[in-house]
Parts: structure tokens; C-alpha cells; sequence
């Protein structure tokens, strides 16, 4: 095990899961939802640079998702741009957005951040409900299959082997970036951003950069899932999408990227798991929230790390 | 981290053991599956419609099934999300492997689920408005409520009779509202009608005030049409009348239920709206073939839920008709048997009209299934 | 045209009103705890239904009004005993999610205890709207305006002349001041979410003749008093209220003069702008970073 660093060995054992978890998928609709399972859990790793490493909150994030789903609806829908080109351009477009609001909104702290994140969500989830005419209003908009140098991405199954080698690549990215000096930065400034300031770390820059990259991430999600799902509807940049996405970081553990993966997996599954009760659906998804929260402040993941650490005596 | 493996191991173990619940055989029930809106905005459509099946099938199922066969009812709740609605319908066609869909509460779940049932040759009947569902004509899809187009047309053929040429139009920003007022646009110019104020609100806003304040101001107008449903055109209602604005006020057939009449009070006196034969069943001619099987499932329901029936509990119970019918006559559950049965639907006598379906029209309904009723001393009053 | 703005200004009161007082909950906990509170909104909710539904049933008004305010109470107290109090030294955005989830077992109890359909309460002195210059009012939503005066009012005594009150504030302030000079901090949550509690259901009942009530109802009403709380400065009760008027009066002249479609875009764009100039929101604290 010396030679499997945390960093490596965790990779591979994602890998791994990936790759043998189909085993047990008797049909399409498991693939599906695992699909969808990995769609949030990249979007989490990403949002979790930013409210667990950067301690930035966003609740706004299922905007970013939605203009990448719509933009790629759009442009490939109305304009004929391929897919790949949409994907591209909606991404440069979120991550221009998420840069210009960037520096004036993450001036503000704590519970004024997440006003803010808030009220852009908001504004672009009530855009796409009125705009109509070019994103259908909430009777949703279609689109097509994904593209790509004359291979189409389609069925659950060739969706799943593409989503997961992305989630893979996602998360090798977002390891290297928090080991680099970015990573340090960022973490100083989540510990203290006077502190970090002091000792001439420009927190700004570094909360901006991590800002955009999470909202990109959102962006390609959002894009691929509209393929990948063929119909979307405004309803993707509820705020309620944005809190369901906040909760898979916390949830999952805050700060730790495969906790963030696992908080999207049992997110995404808790709903198919919790159909069978439908009346008390809402009853005990609240009563999971607050429970893992006072019970694990720091989320699943850290959590039961630390209680097999204490038990194993320092494993 | 061997500790993580195990874990990783186990989760394997443990989606593979629960993957071998779904597999049929041919002596299994009647799987009817459906996908509704039972929570969240929507749930004033997907509510009755759940409680409707249940109560059908199992009465059904006591008089000893069809062909023989009892019916089993999968329901799964979307909370009118089109991204949820898509994955319980791939849940129901690929693991509940159900022979028959009903559902879709909203438009937008309702076509989340139409790519899957066309894909995999599943007959589907869809409880929602929008034209979109059945045109163009889908091999695989059908539907039972009236289009929100035919009660705008029905609305604004009655405004056209009493020689009303403006009109100011205010609707709610979510889906069944937004719908209604993008087809009442589209058809409105036919009628000879001008809008002359065209205003939105969101479902919530305690108070519309401004938003009538401008139509009444708008220049010419002569009457007012609200597409909305829940407590938004009660509060509009309310509005309209605290403003004193002495206009006809009409109504979509969204609100076509006693509850909208209980919040709105006196407010309520003299708004029009168009509405199946269902809401009104006692005031249907006595020639009129509607008449038994809407009064019958007026009583059933309202004796079995103690509250009173609305226009979309009637759309479930058309589709589960039709859809039992049409299994009846295939004498299998065969679906592109079923399938070709529920588009040779003809003469059903359903709460929402007369239906008779065609390889070119997959809802069935002629215009006449609404009628215009006005709302008089706290009651319907059947006028058209 | 005169005429129109004003009614225009009346509507942006009558919604306004209600944000505020809706805010004025947030603005309470918050004061006491440096927590948000998401589930205020059903509190809201608790107290409107309660009525509602007892009212319905026979109960009589004045009877059914302090019974769901006790029932309103109750559930604050639970809350905050059960759900923050064993997470108080938790980050911001783990307690937001607590109160998340504890809004959404709310709304789930509720649909089960009550049911999903609208309920609403008779107007507290009839439905003849009242003429003022050419614009119209009801005569509920000057009950909103009274009683949302009269709980300033109450809350400032209760604030800045009751020994209890002042503990509060002190709280606040400094947590382990407070402590020292024998303030007992847990009790004082404790009030916290209880008081604010029962001005939710308050607020809940003198608004449902006005807005009707359901299962949901709490969703807006949490979403807007967060707003009104925030763009007034948080901890700020004034701050609430002012930010709460701000946001009716702006949904209203944009329905008014710009467009009813957008009109809730347009207030959020006023609340981004203002924080961007002021980032603590109108009346808020400048605050200073400890290090």
C-alpha cells in the first residue's frame, strides 16, 4: 500500500468502481441513473473547489448548469452549431459571466454571498421561464444527440463509459489543482483571509479563478447532460437545483473531493430509493440533511474516515 | 484504504443482488405504469389524478381484473421535474417493465417521457394540455385532456359573441399558465381580438394589483382572460374586484373546481370560464351522453375523497378507460397490439367529451367538450 | 396617472409589509445566533395553516389563533433544541443546510398533518376596499401594516428595556462576554427561535385572508424575507423591515412601469447593486475580520 499514495490509490479505486459497478446494472434505467449520478458528481467536485477549499458558498450553481444546458440547446438546436462547438462556446460564455461577476460578488461574506449567488439564479432561471420563443418556457426545449468527429454519443450504456472516464479526468484535475500553489492558496484562504493577505497571497485573484473554473465545470455538466438527456426544462436553474447541489458537497464532506462524489451518488439515489414511500419522501430527505449534519458536521466522508482512523488505532 | 475497498466491494455486491426484483413473467398482473406530478407545483394536477387510479384500479381489480387479469398500478412522483419524470419512466419501462404508460401531469413531463415510450414501443396516454403532445402525431403517444388551445379558442369564441375586440391578458409565469397564454396568443387573432395589455405574475406574489391596474388603464380594453391555476386567479379575482374594474372577467379552465369559488368569495360572482361536462353534471341536458358517466364519477370520487372532483381526476379516468379498453380488445397486453386498439378508440363517452381517435388524431376530442360556465351566487351556472 | 402610482405604491405595501415581516424573523435568530434561518418562512406557514384549518373545522377564531401560535412556538423550540443547538459550532453553510432540510421535514409534515389544497381565513374587518385617490386598498392590509408596526414596536421595547431582551442583544454581541457576566447564552437561542417563531405564525395569520395558505406557501415566504433581511443588513430589525418594503414597492413599479415579467429579476438586480456598494447590506454592521 506505500506505493499507492491517498492521491493515486484513490483514482484507481474510482476506477475501478466504474468499471465493475455495470455487474449489477440489469437494464438502461440503472445505467441512467448512475449516469446522472456521475453528471452531479462532477459538478460537485467542481463546486466543492470553491465552497470547500476557497469556504466560498454558491447558491446559485444549477444557473451556471442550466445556461450550459441551454446554450448548448440552443446553439445546436437553432443555429446547427455541433455539439462540440456548442459544449465549447457555452462553457467560454459561462466562464466570461462567471468571471465578470466574479470580483464584485465575492467581496461579500458568509450569508451576503449566498444572497447574491442567489439572486443570479434566480434572474437566469426567470429568464429562460419567459424567453419562450428561443428556449421553449417551462414546457422545455429538445435536443439531439451528441456528435463528435462522426461518433454519436447515444444509449445509457455508451453515455455511462464517457461520463465516467470525465468523472475520472475531473476529479485527477481538481487533485492536481489542489495540490498546486493554487490549491495552498486557496486553503489559506478559506482558514483565514486576512491571514492569507498578510502574508501577500492575492485571495482575490485566487477566489475568482477557482469561481470560474467551478462555474465551467457546471457549464460542460449542464451541456452534456442536455444531450445526454435529449429534453431539458428551466426547471434545471431552480434554486432548489442549487441547494440540492450544495447539499451533495456538504453532505458528502466539504474540503474532500471523493466525499463530494459520494454526497452526489447518494443524492442522486436517495430520490429513487425514497419513490417507494412517496408520501414521506420529504419528511425523511429533510431528516437525512439535518441528521448527518449534527451528527457529522464535517460531512460522510471525513467523518467516517476519522471514526475508522480513531478505531483502527491509526490505520 | 482497505477499508474503502471493502466498502466499494459491498456497494457492487449490494446493486447486483437488488437488479433481479424486476423480471416478469407472463403470469404477472396487468403492469400499468404512470408517472405524475403528486408533489410540488403541479400537485393540484397530479394529486386527484394519483387518487383517481388507485381508487379505479382497485375496484377493478375487486370485480375481478381485466382479462382475467388483476392490475397492477406503479406510480412515481416527478414533483413536475422533466429530468425526474425521464428517469422513473426508464425506471417503469426498464425495471417495474410495465406494458402500458399513463402520466405526465405538465406538458414538460409529459414530453421528458415521450422520446422513451416512442424508443421503446410502449403505448402511452398523457394527462397534459399542450398540443406539441399529439402534433405532429407520435406513433406511441396519446392523450385525454383538452388542449389549452381549445379552452382559449372556447374563451375567446364567447368574448367574440358579445362583441369584445380588446382584451387585456394576465398569466402566471410557471407552466400550465405560460403554456395557456403562448397558445392563446396564437389563436387570439383569429377571432378578430386584439390584446392590448399583456401582463405576468409569478404563482406566489401576494398581490397583482399592479398588474391590473395597467390593463385597466390600457386603452380599449374590454374584458379580461387570466390563465393561471392554484391560488394565483383567486387572488387575481380578488384584485380585480378590490380595483372596482367593471369588465368581464374570465377565467381558464385550471380553475374549473369548487376551491376556487371557496377562495375567492364574492369576487367570484360573474367570472366565465370553460369547463368540462364534468364539473357541472347535474345541469348537463338529460340527451346528453356525458351525462351518467360524469354524474357516476362526480359521486364516486367526492364520496370517496370528501373533496370536490376537478377537470384533471376526469383526465386519469379517461386514460385508465381507454387504456383498459383498448387492452380488452387486443385480448392481450401485447403493445403494438394495445397500441393499434387505443388509437381505434371510437364513441368512448369519457368525462372530458366524446372521444374517437385516428392514425391522425391521437386526443380524439372535438371542441365541443367544453362548455362556458359563469360562476352565479357561489355556483356553476351552465350557459353555453 | 397619479392614480395608477399609487396604486402601484399599495401594492408594493401590501406584499412589502409581508416580506418585512418575514425578514423581521430572520433578522431575530439571526441577532441572537449569527444563524439564518431558511425554515422561517415555515413558520409562516405553520401559523396560517393552524388557523386555517382549525377555523375550517369549527374552531373559533380566537381560540384558534393563540393555539397555533403555541403550535408555531413549539416547533421553534424543537428546532433549535434538536436540530441547531447540537451544531452550533458548525461553518455557516453546514447550518444553512440544517435549516434547509429542516424546512423541507416541515413541508413534509405539513402535506401529511394538513394536505396540499389552499386554505384560506376570512378578512379581519370585511372586504369593502377603501378609496384614497383614486386607488384602492383593502382593509387587511392595513392589518398588516398595524400589526407589523405594533411587533416593532414591541420588539424594541422587549430589546432595549427588558432585562431579558437586553441579555439578547448582548449575546450578539459577544457570545463569551455575555457568558462571563452570566447571560445564559443556550436559554437565549432558545427565545430566539421561539420569539421568531411566533411572529412567523403571526405574520402567517394576518396574512392568509390577503395571499391564501398551503402546504408551499413557506417556500416565498422564506426566499423574500431572506432577501428583505440580507438587502436590510442581517442582525438589523429596521434593516428587515425598510429591506422588505424596498423589495414589494421595486416587484410593483417594475410590474407597473418596466415589466410584470421580470419584475422579480428586476428586485434581485437592486439587491445585487446594492450590495455590491454596500456590503452588509443597508443598515448592516460594517464588519471587520478578526484574524
Amino acid at each position: 500500500m506505500n506505493l499507492m499514495t491517498a492521491r493515486t490509490g484513490g483514482l484507481a479505486l474510482l476506477a475501478v468502481v466504474i468499471t465493475v459497478a455495470p455487474v449489477g446494472f440489469s437494464n438502461s434505467y440503472f445505467y441512467d441513473v448512475a449516469v446522472n449520478a456521475m453528471f452531479n458528481a462532477i459538478l460537485c467536485v467542481g463546486l466543492n473547489l470553491l465552497i470547500g477549499y476557497a469556504g466560498q458558498i454558491s447558491l446559485g450553481h444549477a444557473g451556471f448548469f442550466a445556461l450550459g444546458a441551454y446554450g448548448s440547446g440552443i446553439l445546436t438546436e437553432r443555429y446547427g452549431v455541433p455539439a462540440i462547438g456548442a459544449l465549447v462556446l457555452s462553457a467560454a460564455v459561462v466562464g466570461v459571466l462567471a468571471f465578470v461577476v466574479a470580483r464584485p460578488i465575492l467581496k461579500l461574506k458568509g450569508h451576503y454571498l449566498a444572497m447574491a449567488t442567489l439572486g443570479i439564479g434566480i434572474i437566469i432561471h426567470i429568464v429562460l421561464k419567459t424567453e419562450s420563443g428561443i428556449t421553449g418556457g417551462p414546457d422545455g426545449m429538445s435536443l439531439g444527440n451528441f456528435k463528435m468527429l462522426g461518433l454519436t454519443i447515444k444509449g445509457d450504456q455508451m453515455w455511462y463509459w464517457v461520463v465516467g472516464f470525465l468523472l475520472v479526468l475531473a476529479v485527477w484535475l481538481s487533485l492536481n489543482l489542489i495540490d498546486s500553489p493554487v490549491g495552498r492558496a486557496l486553503r489559506a484562504v478559506h482558514g483565514s483571509e486576512v491571514g492569507a493577505e498578510v502574508v501577500g497571497v492575492d485571495t482575490s485573484s485566487y477566489k475568482v479563478l477557482v469561481f470560474v473554473v467551478s462555474a465551467v465545470f457546471a457549464s460542460v455538466v449542464g451541456s452534456l447532460f442536455a444531450h445526454k438527456n435529449g429534453f431539458i426544462t428551466p426547471d434545471i436553474a431552480s434554486f432548489f437545483h442549487s441547494v440540492e447541489l450544495v447539499t451533495m458537497v456538504v453532505l458528502g464532506g466539504m474540503a474532500s473531493i471523493y466525499g463530494a462524489l459520494i454526497g452526489a451518488v447518494i443524492l442522486t439515489l436517495l430520490p429513487q430509493v425514497l419513490a417507494a414511500v412517496e408520501q414521506y419522501e420529504a419528511m425523511i430527505l429533510g431528516a437525512i440533511m439535518m441528521g448527518t449534519m449534527i451528527f457529522m458536521p464535517k460531512g460522510l466522508l471525513p467523518s467516517l474516515l476519522a471514526s475508522l482512523k480513531r478505531r483502527g488505532g491509526g490505520q | 484504504m482497505r477499508n474503502l475497498m471493502k466498502w466499494g466491494v459491498a456497494a457492487v455486491v449490494v446493486a447486483g443482488c437488488s437488479t433481479y426484483a424486476g423480471l416478469a413473467n407472463a403470469a404477472d398482473p396487468i403492469k400499468i405504469g404512470s408517472i405524475l406530478s403528486v408533489t410540488g407545483p403541479a400537485s393540484f394536477l397530479g394529486e386527484p389524478e394519483k387518487k383517481t387510479l388507485e381508487m379505479y384500479v382497485e375496484r377493478i381489480n375487486k370485480e375481478g381484473g381485466v382479462l382475467g387479469r388483476k392490475i397492477e398500478l406503479v406510480v412515481y412522483d416527478d414533483g413536475g421535474a422533466g429530468e425526474k419524470a425521464s428517469t422513473f419512466t426508464k425506471r417503469l419501462i426498464e425495471s417495474d417493465k410495465v406494458d402500458l404508460l399513463i402520466g405526465g401531469s405538465t406538458t414538460a413531463t409529459t414530453m421528458a417521457a415521450v422520446p422513451l415510450a416512442e424508443r421503446n414501443e410502449v403505448p402511452f396516454i398523457s394527462l397534459a394540455g399542450a398540443v406539441v403532445i399529439v402534433e405532429p402525431v407520435k406513433k406511441w403517444v396519446f392523450k385525454t385532456p383538452h388542449t389549452d388551445k381549445m379552452a382559449a379558442e372556447k374563451v375567446f369564441s364567447d368574448m367574440k359573441k358579445r362583441g369584445i375586440t380588446k382584451i387585456g391578458m394576465i398569466s402566471e409565469d410557471a407552466g400550465f399558465g405560460k403554456s395557456g397564454h403562448d397558445q392563446s396568443l396564437a389563436v387570439v387573432k383569429s377571432y378578430g381580438i386584439e390584446v392590448v395589455a399583456d401582463e405576468i405574475y409569478s404563482p406566489k406574489d401576494p398581490d397583482v394589483t399592479a398588474q391590473l391596474t395597467k390593463i385597466k388603464n390600457a386603452v380599449g380594453v374590454q374584458a379580461v382572460f387570466n390563465f393561471g391555476f392554484g391560488q394565483g386567479p383567486a387572488i387575481v379575482t380578488k384584485n380585480f374586484k378590490q380595483l372596482g374594474i367593471a369588465l368581464p372577467l374570465y377565467q381558464s379552465h385550471g380553475v374549473a373546481s369548487k376551491d376556487f369559488i371557496k377562495l375567492a368569495g364574492d369576487a367570484a360572482e360573474g367570472v366565465r370560464l370553460p369547463a368540462a361536462g364534468q364539473v357541472v353534471p347535474e345541469q348537463l341536458a338529460a340527451s346528453d351522453p356525458q351525462k351518467p358517466v360524469v354524474t357516476a364519477f362526480k359521486k364516486d370520487y367526492e364520496a370517496a375523497f370528501k373533496s370536490d372532483v376537478s377537470t384533471f381526476a376526469g383526465h386519469a379516468y379517461d386514460g385508465l378507460q381507454i387504456a383498459l379498453a383498448a387492452i380488452n380488445r387486443a385480448k392481450s397486453t401485447d403493445k403494438a397490439k394495445v397500441r393499434d386498439e387505443i388509437e381505434k378508440t371510437s364513441g368512448y363517452v369519457g368525462t372530458g367529451g366524446l372521444v374517437s381517435m385516428s392514425p391522425t388524431d391521437h386526443m380524439g376530442l372535438s371542441p365541443s367538450a367544453f362548455h362556458m360556465l359563469e360562476i352565479r351566487k357561489g355556483d356553476w351556472v351552465l350557459i353555453d | 396617472m397619479f392614480a395608477a402610482f399609487l396604486q402601484y405604491l399599495f401594492s408594493g405595501l401590501t406584499s412589502g409589509a409581508i416580506y418585512a415581516l418575514a425578514g423581521l424573523g430572520f433578522a431575530i435568530i439571526y441577532n441572537a445566533s449569527h444563524v439564518i434561518n431558511f425554515a422561517q418562512g415555515e413558520f409562516i406557514m405553520i401559523g396560517g395553516m393552524a388557523t386555517a384549518t382549525m377555523v375550517a373545522a369549527g374552531v373559533p377564531i380566537y381560540l384558534a389563533i393563540p393555539l397555533a401560535m403555541v403550535a408555531s412556538m413549539l416547533v421553534g423550540v424543537a428546532m433549535e433544541k434538536f436540530a441547531v443547538e447540537p451544531a452550533r459550532n458548525a461553518d455557516v453553510v453546514t447550518i444553512i443546510i440544517i435549516t434547509i432540510g429542516a424546512s423541507i421535514f416541515l413541508r413534509g409534515a405539513a402535506q401529511i398533518i394538513w394536505d396540499k389544497e389552499f386554505h384560506s381565513l376570512p378578512a379581519f374587518s370585511g372586504e369593502t376596499p377603501i378609496a384614497v385617490l383614486g386607488a384602492t386598498l383593502m382593509p387587511q392590509s392595513l392589518w398588516v401594516f398595524g400589526i407589523s408596526a405594533i411587533v416593532i414596536a414591541l420588539l424594541w421595547y422587549f430589546f432595549n428595556r427588558t432585562m431579558f431582551g437586553k441579555a439578547m442583544l448582548g449575546t450578539s454581541h459577544n457570545r463569551l462576554a455575555a457568558q462571563l457576566v452570566g447571560v445564559a447564552v443556550k436559554k437565549v437561542l432558545l427565545a430566539s427561535f421561539a420569539l421568531s417563531a411566533l411572529l412567523g405564525a403571526v405574520g402567517g395569520i394576518v396574512v392568509t385572508p390577503i395571499t391564501f395558505t398551503n402546504y408551499e406557501a413557506g417556500i416565498m415566504l422564506g426566499l423574500k424575507g431572506f432577501s428583505a433581511a440580507v438587502l436590510g443588513g442581517l442582525g438589523n430589525g429596521t434593516g428587515a423591515i425598510v429591506g422588505g418594503l424596498i423589495v414589494g414597492i421595486a416587484e410593483a413599479m417594475a410590474s407597473g412601469y418596466l415589466s410584470s415579467a421580470y419584475k422579480d429579476a428586476i428586485a434581485f438586480i437592486i439587491i445585487l447593486f446594492v450590495l455590491f456598494f454596500m456590503p452588509s447590506g443597508l443598515f448592516g454592521k460594517r464588519g471587520t475580520d478578526r484574524v
